[in-house]
């Protein structure tokens, strides 16, 4: 009985760490990509504050970051500043959609980087990013 | 005298089918298909690859809420699209441009669309919805101010925020609900 319950206990365990995982394995392949451009390594701690970071611009609204739109928790629901269209969660864990095709990653790395810091994100960047993200 | 009614009759249908022939061809475009039968509102979206790059941070607009004058021009400054960036990959550009071009305002049986490209000069091609006449005089009777200051608006251009069926293209009065305000629209 004992020994039942154990089993039950640790599968059950296994499977709730094994969803998230799986989640998050779909940035890897474009991870990688971005290491083999320049036998690059990218850092969950870099990606953070890339991601944080406040950019000032001369046109409104004059302070940008990722959250102007993403939000503060990455694992709820953001909101475009300017449309109020609700853009769903950045967080792979709870959103696995987001990162499933490298086109569309690609695609809104350009849009977004040149909106909020008035310029393209390098291959380091992008990888450090996609690094902080995949762990949310 | 039954000669007689046959003349008659063939004079009659003539001038029935001319009557239909002349009205039909005084207009141009739009006012050329007066005798088909219109469609309310507007046609809703099929095209999945505009919903994907476009709706993602806003409505999706109807191509019918425009001219295809309006949609070239709006697809010519992406990478400033009403102050975000919008840019598209070349081959999506194309598929986008061409379903925005080939069902708007112009060419669409819809009654708003109609209405809308109606209200517009030949050499008008605006940037936004809200800025055709037709728009301006459905929404006189509203505060920018009531709706720039309710959150849950923010913008006249956010048009599912008030119109209920906006995603389906139909934007009729009875179907309006005014976030935070009691009661329907009248």
């Amino acid at each position: 009985m004992n020994m039942k319950k154990h089993m039950l206990f640790l599968s059950s365990l296994l499977l709730t760490n094994l969803a998230p995982a799986f989640a998050t394995e779909q940035l890897e392949p474009t991870i990688q990509h971005y290491q083999q451009q320049g036998n690059l390594s990218f850092s969950v701690e870099a990606g953070k504050s890339l991601w944080e970071q406040e950019i000032s611009h001369k046109k409104s609204p004059t302070s940008r970051s990722c959250a102007s739109c993403h939000g503060n928790n990455l694992t709820a629901s953001g909101k475009h500043i300017k449309t109020s269209k609700v853009i769903k969660p950045m967080a792979p864990s709870v959103n696995p959609e987001r990162f499933n095709k490298q086109k569309k990653i690609e695609k809104w790395f350009l849009r977004n980087c040149k909106w909020t810091w008035g310029r393209e994100c390098s291959t380091q960047e992008k990888g450090d990013m996609l690094r902080y993200l995949s762990q949310q | 005298m039954k000669k007689s009614i046959l003349i008659g009759s063939i004079i009659i249908a003539s001038m029935t089918t001319s009557l239909v022939y002349c009205s039909g061809s005084t207009g141009s475009g739009e006012s050329s298909k007066w005798f088909k039968l219109t469609q309310p509102g507007v046609a809703p979206v099929t095209n999945q690859l505009y919903k994907n790059e476009c709706a993602s941070c806003h409505f999706d607009y109807q191509p019918g809420l425009l001219p295809s004058r309006s949609w070239k021009k709006i697809m010519t400054g992406l990478d400033d699209h009403f102050g975000d960036n919008a840019e598209l990959m070349p081959e999506d550009y194309t598929v986008i441009l061409n379903y925005l071009t080939e069902n708007a305002a112009e060419f669409s049986d819809h009654k708003r669309s109609r209405r809308i490209n109606n209200s517009l000069a030949k050499d008008e091609a605006p940037l936004r919805v809200t800025d055709t006449p037709y728009f301006k005089r459905k929404h006189r009777e509203l505060s920018l101010s009531r709706i720039t200051n309710n959150p849950e608006i923010g913008s006249i251009s956010n048009c599912i925020a008030c119109h209920t069926q906006a995603e389906k293209g139909s934007f009729n009065e009875n179907e309006i609900n005014i976030p935070g305000s009691t009661g329907r629209w009248e």
